[in-house]
Protein backbone atom coordinates (compact mmCIF):
# COMPACT_ATOMS: atom_id res chain seq x y z
CA UNK A 1 0.00 0.00 0.00
CA UNK A 2 2.55 2.28 1.15
CA UNK A 3 5.11 2.36 -1.70
CA UNK A 4 5.99 5.53 -1.86
CA UNK A 5 7.16 7.36 1.25
CA UNK A 6 4.92 10.60 3.27
CA UNK A 7 6.57 13.86 2.81
CA UNK A 8 8.50 14.88 5.56
CA UNK A 9 5.42 16.64 7.40
CA UNK A 10 3.08 14.57 7.16
CA UNK A 11 3.00 10.79 9.44
CA UNK A 12 0.38 8.03 9.72
CA UNK A 13 -1.15 8.33 13.06
CA UNK A 14 -3.50 6.46 15.28
CA UNK A 15 -7.06 7.98 15.46
CA UNK A 16 -9.63 5.59 17.05
CA UNK A 17 -7.69 2.71 16.76
CA UNK A 18 -6.54 3.04 12.84
CA UNK A 19 -3.86 4.73 11.12
CA UNK A 20 -4.71 7.73 9.43
CA UNK A 21 -2.85 10.48 7.93
CA UNK A 22 -2.02 13.61 9.94
CA UNK A 23 -0.30 16.58 10.16
CA UNK A 24 1.39 19.22 12.61
CA UNK A 25 -0.74 22.93 12.38
CA UNK A 26 -3.64 25.03 14.46
CA UNK A 27 -6.87 23.04 13.88
CA UNK A 28 -9.35 24.25 11.58
CA UNK A 29 -12.86 22.41 11.14
CA UNK A 30 -12.75 20.55 14.44
CA UNK A 31 -10.46 17.70 13.09
CA UNK A 32 -9.74 15.41 15.87
CA UNK A 33 -5.87 15.56 17.21
CA UNK A 34 -3.23 13.27 18.82
CA UNK A 35 -0.80 15.93 20.62
CA UNK A 36 -0.03 18.08 18.12
CA UNK A 37 -1.21 16.81 15.03
CA UNK A 38 -4.45 16.62 13.76
CA UNK A 39 -6.06 14.11 11.96
CA UNK A 40 -6.19 14.65 7.73
CA UNK A 41 -9.24 12.73 6.95
CA UNK A 42 -8.98 11.13 2.99
CA UNK A 43 -12.59 11.24 2.78
CA UNK A 44 -12.75 15.07 3.01
CA UNK A 45 -9.82 15.54 0.89
CA UNK A 46 -8.71 14.37 -2.34
CA UNK A 47 -4.69 14.91 -2.26
CA UNK A 48 -4.97 12.98 1.30
CA UNK A 49 -6.95 9.98 -0.86
CA UNK A 50 -4.39 10.29 -3.03
CA UNK A 51 -1.37 10.15 -0.57
CA UNK A 52 -3.54 7.46 1.18
CA UNK A 53 -3.70 5.34 -1.57
CA UNK A 54 -0.17 5.58 -2.13
CA UNK A 55 0.27 7.45 -5.12
CA UNK A 56 3.43 8.76 -6.29
CA UNK A 57 3.14 12.42 -4.93
CA UNK A 58 6.59 13.15 -5.33
CA UNK A 59 6.28 14.88 -2.46
CA UNK A 60 8.87 15.21 0.33
CA UNK A 61 8.01 18.32 2.34
CA UNK A 62 9.06 21.97 1.97
CA UNK A 63 7.46 21.99 -2.01
CA UNK A 64 6.47 25.39 -3.10
CA UNK A 65 2.86 25.37 -4.02
CA UNK A 66 -0.07 26.34 -6.13
CA UNK A 67 -3.43 25.09 -5.29
CA UNK A 68 -6.81 25.42 -7.33
CA UNK A 69 -9.88 24.98 -5.88
CA UNK A 70 -9.09 25.71 -2.31
CA UNK A 71 -12.79 25.92 -1.22
CA UNK A 72 -12.70 26.20 2.60
CA UNK A 73 -9.39 25.59 2.76
CA UNK A 74 -9.75 21.92 4.65
CA UNK A 75 -7.20 20.33 2.33
CA UNK A 76 -5.16 23.54 1.83
CA UNK A 77 -4.81 23.61 5.50
CA UNK A 78 -2.81 20.32 5.81
CA UNK A 79 -0.76 20.86 2.28
CA UNK A 80 0.34 24.53 4.13
CA UNK A 81 1.45 22.73 7.05
CA UNK A 82 4.43 20.52 5.61
CA UNK A 83 4.80 22.93 2.39
CA UNK A 84 6.99 25.92 1.87
CA UNK A 85 5.22 29.26 0.25
CA UNK A 86 1.49 28.13 -0.56
CA UNK A 87 -0.96 29.84 -2.80
CA UNK A 88 -4.27 29.17 -2.71
CA UNK A 89 -6.96 29.59 -5.01
CA UNK A 90 -11.14 29.99 -5.00
CA UNK A 91 -13.82 31.48 -6.85
CA UNK A 92 -16.37 31.33 -4.64
CA UNK A 93 -16.77 34.05 -2.20
CA UNK A 94 -18.52 32.09 0.64
CA UNK A 95 -15.80 29.80 1.35
CA UNK A 96 -12.90 32.70 1.09
CA UNK A 97 -14.06 34.05 4.05
CA UNK A 98 -13.35 30.84 6.12
CA UNK A 99 -10.10 30.01 3.61
CA UNK A 100 -8.94 33.84 5.06
CA UNK A 101 -9.63 32.11 8.88
CA UNK A 102 -6.92 29.19 7.62
CA UNK A 103 -4.56 31.70 6.07
CA UNK A 104 -4.67 34.25 9.61
CA UNK A 105 -3.64 30.94 11.27
CA UNK A 106 -0.68 30.22 8.99
CA UNK A 107 2.82 32.00 7.94
CA UNK A 108 2.53 30.17 4.55
CA UNK A 109 -0.49 30.60 3.00
CA UNK A 110 -1.75 32.75 0.31
CA UNK A 111 -5.22 33.37 -0.33
CA UNK A 112 -6.64 34.48 -3.34
CA UNK A 113 -10.03 35.12 -4.72
CA UNK A 114 -9.88 33.96 -8.13
CA UNK A 115 -11.15 32.05 -10.79
CA UNK A 116 -8.62 29.28 -11.66
CA UNK A 117 -9.73 29.36 -15.51
CA UNK A 118 -7.96 33.09 -15.93
CA UNK A 119 -4.36 32.75 -14.33
CA UNK A 120 -3.84 36.31 -15.74
CA UNK A 121 -5.41 37.36 -12.78
CA UNK A 122 -3.04 36.03 -10.60
CA UNK A 123 -0.21 36.19 -12.60
CA UNK A 124 1.32 39.29 -11.17
CA UNK A 125 1.09 37.52 -7.69
CA UNK A 126 1.73 34.01 -7.95
CA UNK A 127 5.72 33.16 -8.40
CA UNK A 128 6.84 31.05 -11.49
CA UNK A 129 8.64 27.85 -11.22
CA UNK A 130 6.90 26.51 -8.74
CA UNK A 131 7.48 22.89 -7.14
CA UNK A 132 3.76 21.62 -7.35
CA UNK A 133 0.47 22.28 -8.82
CA UNK A 134 -2.73 20.61 -6.88
CA UNK A 135 -5.90 20.93 -8.91
CA UNK A 136 -9.21 20.06 -7.31
CA UNK A 137 -11.73 22.57 -8.87
CA UNK A 138 -15.19 21.11 -9.91
CA UNK A 139 -16.21 23.27 -13.26
CA UNK A 140 -15.93 22.15 -17.02
CA UNK A 141 -12.66 21.66 -18.82
CA UNK A 142 -10.59 20.78 -15.67
CA UNK A 143 -7.89 19.85 -18.24
CA UNK A 144 -8.21 22.89 -19.74
CA UNK A 145 -7.71 24.78 -16.48
CA UNK A 146 -4.15 22.33 -16.30
CA UNK A 147 -2.98 23.32 -19.07
CA UNK A 148 -3.39 27.21 -18.59
CA UNK A 149 -2.05 27.00 -14.96
CA UNK A 150 1.43 24.93 -16.48
CA UNK A 151 3.01 28.64 -16.90
CA UNK A 152 3.80 28.59 -12.91
CA UNK A 153 5.29 25.04 -12.48
CA UNK A 154 8.71 24.47 -12.94
CA UNK A 155 9.96 22.29 -15.97
CA UNK A 156 10.50 19.38 -13.13
CA UNK A 157 7.74 20.37 -11.24
CA UNK A 158 4.35 18.17 -10.44
CA UNK A 159 0.64 18.20 -10.93
CA UNK A 160 -1.27 16.65 -8.21
CA UNK A 161 -4.90 16.80 -10.07
CA UNK A 162 -8.20 15.16 -8.62
CA UNK A 163 -10.69 15.11 -11.86
CA UNK A 164 -14.90 15.53 -11.09
CA UNK A 165 -16.12 13.16 -13.62
CA UNK A 166 -19.94 14.72 -12.72
CA UNK A 167 -18.57 18.06 -13.54
CA UNK A 168 -17.58 17.21 -16.92
CA UNK A 169 -20.52 15.54 -17.97
CA UNK A 170 -23.23 13.83 -15.73
CA UNK A 171 -24.46 11.55 -18.84
CA UNK A 172 -21.21 9.96 -19.65
CA UNK A 173 -19.67 6.92 -18.16
CA UNK A 174 -16.86 8.24 -15.69
CA UNK A 175 -14.69 5.92 -17.63
CA UNK A 176 -15.32 8.04 -20.89
CA UNK A 177 -15.11 11.20 -19.17
CA UNK A 178 -11.63 10.54 -17.59
CA UNK A 179 -10.40 9.22 -21.18
CA UNK A 180 -11.33 13.13 -22.28
CA UNK A 181 -9.07 14.64 -19.70
CA UNK A 182 -6.20 13.04 -19.84
CA UNK A 183 -5.70 13.31 -23.36
CA UNK A 184 -6.61 17.03 -23.53
CA UNK A 185 -4.11 17.06 -20.49
CA UNK A 186 -1.24 15.17 -22.91
CA UNK A 187 -0.70 18.32 -24.95
CA UNK A 188 0.97 19.96 -21.79
CA UNK A 189 1.95 17.59 -19.35
CA UNK A 190 3.52 13.52 -19.56
CA UNK A 191 1.28 11.70 -17.02
CA UNK A 192 2.82 9.16 -14.56
CA UNK A 193 0.48 7.80 -12.91
CA UNK A 194 -3.83 7.72 -12.35
CA UNK A 195 -6.06 5.87 -10.12
CA UNK A 196 -9.87 5.76 -9.57
CA UNK A 197 -10.10 7.30 -5.76
CA UNK A 198 -13.58 5.67 -5.88
CA UNK A 199 -12.57 4.33 -1.96
CA UNK A 200 -12.58 7.91 -0.65
CA UNK A 201 -14.49 10.24 -3.47
CA UNK A 202 -16.94 8.47 -6.09
CA UNK A 203 -16.39 9.15 -9.91
CA UNK A 204 -13.23 11.05 -8.93
CA UNK A 205 -9.46 10.09 -10.71
CA UNK A 206 -6.20 10.85 -8.98
CA UNK A 207 -3.81 12.08 -11.58
CA UNK A 208 0.12 12.92 -11.44
CA UNK A 209 1.89 14.65 -13.97
CA UNK A 210 4.74 16.72 -14.89
CA UNK A 211 5.15 19.23 -17.57
CA UNK A 212 6.10 18.66 -20.91
CA UNK B 1 7.65 42.77 -16.64
CA UNK B 2 8.21 43.93 -12.56
CA UNK B 3 6.26 46.68 -13.21
CA UNK B 4 3.54 44.21 -13.88
CA UNK B 5 4.36 42.94 -10.40
CA UNK B 6 1.19 43.47 -7.22
CA UNK B 7 4.07 45.04 -5.10
CA UNK B 8 5.65 47.38 -8.01
CA UNK B 9 5.56 51.37 -7.09
CA UNK B 10 3.66 50.88 -3.90
CA UNK B 11 4.63 52.00 -0.11
CA UNK B 12 5.24 48.06 1.19
CA UNK B 13 3.54 49.73 4.77
CA UNK B 14 0.54 50.02 2.85
CA UNK B 15 -1.71 46.79 3.06
CA UNK B 16 -4.78 49.01 1.31
CA UNK B 17 -2.87 49.75 -1.78
CA UNK B 18 -0.82 46.85 -2.32
CA UNK B 19 -4.05 44.54 -1.46
CA UNK B 20 -6.07 46.88 -4.45
CA UNK B 21 -2.66 45.85 -6.21
CA UNK B 22 -3.72 41.97 -5.78
CA UNK B 23 -7.24 42.16 -6.48
CA UNK B 24 -7.36 44.38 -9.77
CA UNK B 25 -3.54 43.86 -10.74
CA UNK B 26 -2.59 41.23 -13.80
CA UNK B 27 0.56 40.60 -15.77
CA UNK B 28 1.59 38.55 -19.06
CA UNK B 29 3.63 35.87 -17.16
CA UNK B 30 4.37 34.79 -13.90
CA UNK B 31 7.92 35.71 -12.87
CA UNK B 32 10.50 35.16 -9.48
CA UNK B 33 8.52 37.85 -7.47
CA UNK B 34 10.16 37.36 -4.63
CA UNK B 35 14.00 37.97 -6.08
CA UNK B 36 12.12 40.93 -7.82
CA UNK B 37 10.83 42.22 -4.68
CA UNK B 38 14.21 42.37 -3.29
CA UNK B 39 16.12 43.51 -6.05
CA UNK B 40 13.76 46.53 -6.37
CA UNK B 41 14.04 47.20 -2.65
CA UNK B 42 10.00 46.29 -1.10
CA UNK B 43 11.88 43.78 0.73
CA UNK B 44 14.58 43.25 2.88
CA UNK B 45 14.74 39.61 1.84
CA UNK B 46 12.31 36.63 1.29
CA UNK B 47 11.00 36.22 4.68
CA UNK B 48 10.31 40.00 4.34
CA UNK B 49 8.59 39.72 1.63
CA UNK B 50 6.41 36.63 1.88
CA UNK B 51 5.12 38.18 5.34
CA UNK B 52 3.89 41.05 3.05
CA UNK B 53 2.71 39.48 0.47
CA UNK B 54 0.68 37.80 3.29
CA UNK B 55 -0.94 40.28 4.87
CA UNK B 56 -1.55 41.83 1.74
CA UNK B 57 -3.51 38.88 0.32
CA UNK B 58 -5.27 38.09 3.41
CA UNK B 59 -6.57 41.77 3.36
CA UNK B 60 -7.63 41.53 -0.51
CA UNK B 61 -9.27 38.46 -0.03
CA UNK B 62 -11.51 39.16 3.01
CA UNK B 63 -12.14 42.54 1.22
CA UNK B 64 -12.98 40.75 -2.16
CA UNK B 65 -15.15 38.54 -0.32
CA UNK B 66 -17.03 40.91 1.77
CA UNK B 67 -18.05 42.98 -1.24
CA UNK B 68 -19.46 40.13 -3.35
CA UNK B 69 -21.33 39.24 -0.53
CA UNK B 70 -22.96 42.34 -0.03
CA UNK B 71 -24.70 41.58 -2.90
CA UNK B 72 -26.95 39.69 -0.93
CA UNK B 73 -30.07 38.01 -0.92
CA UNK B 74 -31.55 40.67 1.52
CA UNK B 75 -31.31 43.65 -0.83
CA UNK B 76 -32.81 41.49 -4.10
CA UNK B 77 -35.74 40.67 -1.72
CA UNK B 78 -36.11 44.37 -1.10
CA UNK B 79 -35.58 45.18 -5.11
CA UNK B 80 -38.27 42.50 -6.32
CA UNK B 81 -41.10 43.85 -3.66
CA UNK B 82 -40.32 47.40 -4.18
CA UNK B 83 -40.54 46.48 -8.38
CA UNK B 84 -43.75 44.55 -7.75
CA UNK B 85 -45.39 47.53 -5.51
CA UNK B 86 -44.28 50.04 -8.12
CA UNK B 87 -46.31 48.22 -10.96
CA UNK B 88 -49.04 47.57 -8.86
CA UNK B 89 -49.42 51.05 -7.95
CA UNK B 90 -48.63 52.49 -11.02
CA UNK B 91 -51.31 50.67 -12.27
CA UNK B 92 -53.94 51.46 -9.85
CA UNK B 93 -53.41 54.95 -9.70
CA UNK B 94 -53.12 55.05 -13.64
CA UNK B 95 -56.72 53.55 -13.40
CA UNK B 96 -57.79 56.36 -11.08
CA UNK B 97 -56.26 58.95 -13.39
CA UNK B 98 -57.78 57.45 -16.42
CA UNK B 99 -61.10 57.99 -14.66
CA UNK B 100 -60.61 61.28 -13.94
CA UNK B 101 -59.01 62.00 -17.25
CA UNK B 102 -61.92 60.33 -18.74
CA UNK B 103 -64.36 63.07 -17.53
CA UNK B 104 -62.25 66.08 -18.41
CA UNK B 105 -60.93 65.54 -22.04
CA UNK B 106 -62.29 63.35 -24.94
CA UNK B 107 -59.48 61.32 -26.43
CA UNK B 108 -57.68 59.88 -23.11
CA UNK B 109 -57.50 56.53 -22.89
CA UNK B 110 -56.59 54.11 -19.66
CA UNK B 111 -52.86 52.69 -18.42
CA UNK B 112 -49.53 54.01 -17.89
CA UNK B 113 -48.96 55.02 -21.60
CA UNK B 114 -52.23 57.21 -21.52
CA UNK B 115 -50.58 58.44 -18.70
CA UNK B 116 -47.42 59.47 -20.17
CA UNK B 117 -48.92 61.49 -22.60
CA UNK B 118 -50.64 63.12 -20.38
CA UNK B 119 -48.45 64.58 -18.44
CA UNK B 120 -47.14 66.26 -21.06
CA UNK B 121 -50.37 68.97 -21.55
CA UNK B 122 -50.42 71.82 -20.36
CA UNK B 123 -53.14 72.76 -17.61
CA UNK B 124 -55.43 75.47 -18.27
CA UNK B 125 -56.68 75.22 -14.35
CA UNK B 126 -56.63 74.35 -11.54
CA UNK B 127 -58.15 71.01 -11.74
CA UNK B 128 -56.00 70.17 -15.05
CA UNK B 129 -53.10 70.71 -12.85
CA UNK B 130 -53.89 67.89 -10.44
CA UNK B 131 -54.89 65.43 -13.06
CA UNK B 132 -51.53 66.53 -14.83
CA UNK B 133 -48.96 66.39 -11.75
CA UNK B 134 -50.89 62.83 -11.46
CA UNK B 135 -49.98 61.88 -14.39
CA UNK B 136 -46.21 62.76 -13.90
CA UNK B 137 -46.54 60.43 -10.73
CA UNK B 138 -47.86 57.80 -12.73
CA UNK B 139 -44.92 57.84 -15.54
CA UNK B 140 -42.62 58.05 -12.72
CA UNK B 141 -43.54 55.46 -10.99
CA UNK B 142 -43.47 53.22 -14.08
CA UNK B 143 -40.03 54.47 -14.97
CA UNK B 144 -39.10 53.67 -11.19
CA UNK B 145 -40.50 49.99 -11.77
CA UNK B 146 -37.79 49.72 -14.63
CA UNK B 147 -35.04 50.82 -12.95
CA UNK B 148 -35.79 48.48 -10.04
CA UNK B 149 -36.30 45.91 -12.92
CA UNK B 150 -32.36 46.74 -14.32
CA UNK B 151 -31.69 46.41 -10.73
CA UNK B 152 -32.79 42.80 -10.13
CA UNK B 153 -31.38 41.60 -13.20
CA UNK B 154 -28.13 42.69 -12.69
CA UNK B 155 -27.96 41.44 -8.85
CA UNK B 156 -29.85 38.19 -8.87
CA UNK B 157 -26.90 36.38 -11.02
CA UNK B 158 -24.53 37.46 -8.87
CA UNK B 159 -26.54 36.79 -5.82
CA UNK B 160 -27.91 33.11 -6.88
CA UNK B 161 -26.18 32.34 -10.41
CA UNK B 162 -27.25 28.93 -11.05
CA UNK B 163 -30.85 29.99 -10.26
CA UNK B 164 -30.57 32.63 -12.04
CA UNK B 165 -29.25 30.69 -15.09
CA UNK B 166 -32.23 28.41 -14.82
CA UNK B 167 -35.13 30.60 -14.16
CA UNK B 168 -33.89 34.03 -15.34
CA UNK B 169 -33.35 37.06 -12.83
CA UNK B 170 -37.06 38.03 -11.93
CA UNK B 171 -38.06 34.83 -11.19
CA UNK B 172 -35.19 33.83 -9.09
CA UNK B 173 -35.55 37.00 -6.82
CA UNK B 174 -39.53 36.26 -6.58
CA UNK B 175 -38.54 32.99 -5.31
CA UNK B 176 -35.70 34.26 -2.83
CA UNK B 177 -38.61 36.65 -1.57
CA UNK B 178 -41.39 34.26 -1.19
CA UNK B 179 -38.97 31.99 0.70
CA UNK B 180 -38.13 34.75 2.88
CA UNK B 181 -34.07 34.75 1.69
CA UNK B 182 -31.89 32.38 -0.21
CA UNK B 183 -30.48 30.60 3.32
CA UNK B 184 -34.44 29.70 3.68
CA UNK B 185 -35.00 28.77 -0.06
CA UNK B 186 -32.27 26.29 0.20
CA UNK B 187 -33.63 24.36 2.78
CA UNK B 188 -36.91 24.05 1.22
CA UNK B 189 -37.55 21.03 -0.56
CA UNK B 190 -38.37 20.97 -3.80
CA UNK B 191 -42.42 20.21 -3.16
CA UNK B 192 -42.42 23.41 -1.36
CA UNK B 193 -40.48 25.50 -4.53
CA UNK B 194 -42.77 24.23 -6.92
CA UNK B 195 -46.20 25.86 -5.01
CA UNK B 196 -44.39 28.71 -3.88
CA UNK B 197 -46.72 31.39 -4.48
CA UNK B 198 -49.94 29.28 -4.32
CA UNK B 199 -50.26 29.26 -0.97
CA UNK B 200 -53.68 30.51 -1.12
CA UNK B 201 -54.93 27.14 -3.28
CA UNK B 202 -52.50 25.03 -1.32
CA UNK B 203 -54.23 26.03 1.93
CA UNK B 204 -57.72 25.52 -0.11
CA UNK B 205 -56.17 22.09 -0.96
CA UNK B 206 -55.04 20.94 2.45
CA UNK B 207 -58.71 22.15 3.85
CA UNK B 208 -59.82 19.93 1.51
CA UNK B 209 -61.67 22.30 -0.86
CA UNK B 210 -59.56 21.95 -3.83
CA UNK B 211 -57.19 19.58 -6.04
CA UNK B 212 -53.15 20.09 -4.90
CA UNK B 213 -52.17 23.32 -6.90
CA UNK B 214 -49.34 22.33 -9.66
CA UNK B 215 -47.17 25.34 -9.29
CA UNK B 216 -46.84 28.20 -7.99
CA UNK B 217 -44.46 31.29 -9.38
CA UNK B 218 -42.45 29.21 -11.37
CA UNK B 219 -45.25 28.85 -13.77
CA UNK B 220 -44.31 31.81 -15.96
CA UNK B 221 -40.95 29.71 -16.55
CA UNK B 222 -40.79 28.46 -20.29
CA UNK B 223 -40.34 24.95 -19.55
CA UNK B 224 -43.70 24.77 -17.83
CA UNK B 225 -45.51 27.50 -20.18
CA UNK B 226 -44.19 25.76 -23.36
CA UNK B 227 -45.28 22.13 -22.02
CA UNK B 228 -48.79 21.01 -22.90
CA UNK B 229 -51.19 21.44 -19.82
CA UNK B 230 -51.59 17.49 -19.01
CA UNK B 231 -47.89 17.66 -18.40
CA UNK B 232 -47.19 20.75 -17.17
CA UNK B 233 -47.78 18.80 -13.45
CA UNK B 234 -44.47 16.65 -14.34
CA UNK B 235 -42.73 19.92 -15.96
CA UNK B 236 -43.28 21.67 -12.51
CA UNK B 237 -41.73 18.80 -10.87
CA UNK B 238 -38.80 18.63 -12.57
CA UNK B 239 -38.39 22.15 -12.97
CA UNK B 240 -38.62 22.49 -9.15
CA UNK B 241 -36.64 20.01 -8.25
CA UNK B 242 -33.63 21.11 -10.21
CA UNK B 243 -34.09 24.60 -8.74
CA UNK B 244 -34.02 23.39 -5.27
CA UNK B 245 -30.63 21.92 -6.08
CA UNK B 246 -29.53 25.43 -7.73
CA UNK B 247 -30.46 27.28 -4.65
CA UNK B 248 -28.74 24.68 -2.24
CA UNK B 249 -25.70 25.18 -4.57
CA UNK B 250 -25.75 29.02 -4.65
CA UNK B 251 -26.56 29.03 -1.01
CA UNK B 252 -23.71 26.62 0.30
CA UNK B 253 -21.03 26.87 -2.33
CA UNK B 254 -21.38 29.97 -4.97
CA UNK B 255 -19.87 28.09 -7.49
CA UNK B 256 -21.16 27.79 -11.15
CA UNK B 257 -22.33 24.17 -12.21
CA UNK B 258 -23.33 23.79 -15.93
CA UNK B 259 -24.24 20.37 -15.42
CA UNK B 260 -27.82 20.64 -13.59
CA UNK B 261 -28.61 22.81 -16.62
CA UNK B 262 -28.20 19.72 -19.12
CA UNK B 263 -30.06 17.50 -16.67
CA UNK B 264 -33.53 19.86 -16.32
CA UNK B 265 -33.18 20.12 -20.16
CA UNK B 266 -32.98 16.74 -20.94
CA UNK B 267 -35.86 16.14 -18.11
CA UNK B 268 -37.87 18.13 -20.37
CA UNK B 269 -37.25 17.40 -23.22
CA UNK B 270 -38.50 13.97 -22.16
CA UNK B 271 -41.51 15.31 -20.66
CA UNK B 272 -42.32 17.12 -24.17
CA UNK B 273 -41.69 13.71 -26.22
CA UNK B 274 -45.01 11.84 -24.64
CA UNK B 275 -47.28 14.98 -26.72
CA UNK B 276 -45.27 13.51 -29.94
CA UNK B 277 -46.03 9.93 -29.01
CA UNK B 278 -49.71 10.55 -28.18
CA UNK B 279 -49.60 12.06 -31.70
CA UNK B 280 -49.40 9.15 -33.18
Amino acid sequence: MTQNQLPTGVERRSFDGRERLATRGKTVYGEPTDGEWRLWDAGRSKLGAMLELGMGTGLSGGESVLYLGAASGTTVSHVADFSGPTYAVEFAPRPVRDLVGVAEDRKNLFPLLKDARKPETYTHVVESDLDVLVQDVATRGQADVAVRNRQFLADDGRLLMAVKARSEDVTSDPGAVFDGVVSRLEDAYEILETERLDRFHSDHLGIVARPK
Amino acid sequence: MTEDAWFAGVDPGDTEATASRIREGSADAPADWPAAAVDSGFAADEDKYYERLRAASIEAARTAAAEAERADDKQLMHAVRAMDDAERTANELAERLGEWAGSLFEESGMGVDAARELAQREPQDSTEERVVSLAGRVADLADERDALREYVERRAPEVAPNMAEMAGPVLTARLVSLAGGLDSLAKKPSGTVQVLGAEDALFAHLAGRASSPKHGVIYVHEAIRGTRPQDRGSAARALAGKLAIAARIDHYSGDVRPEIHDELRERIETIRARAEEDDE
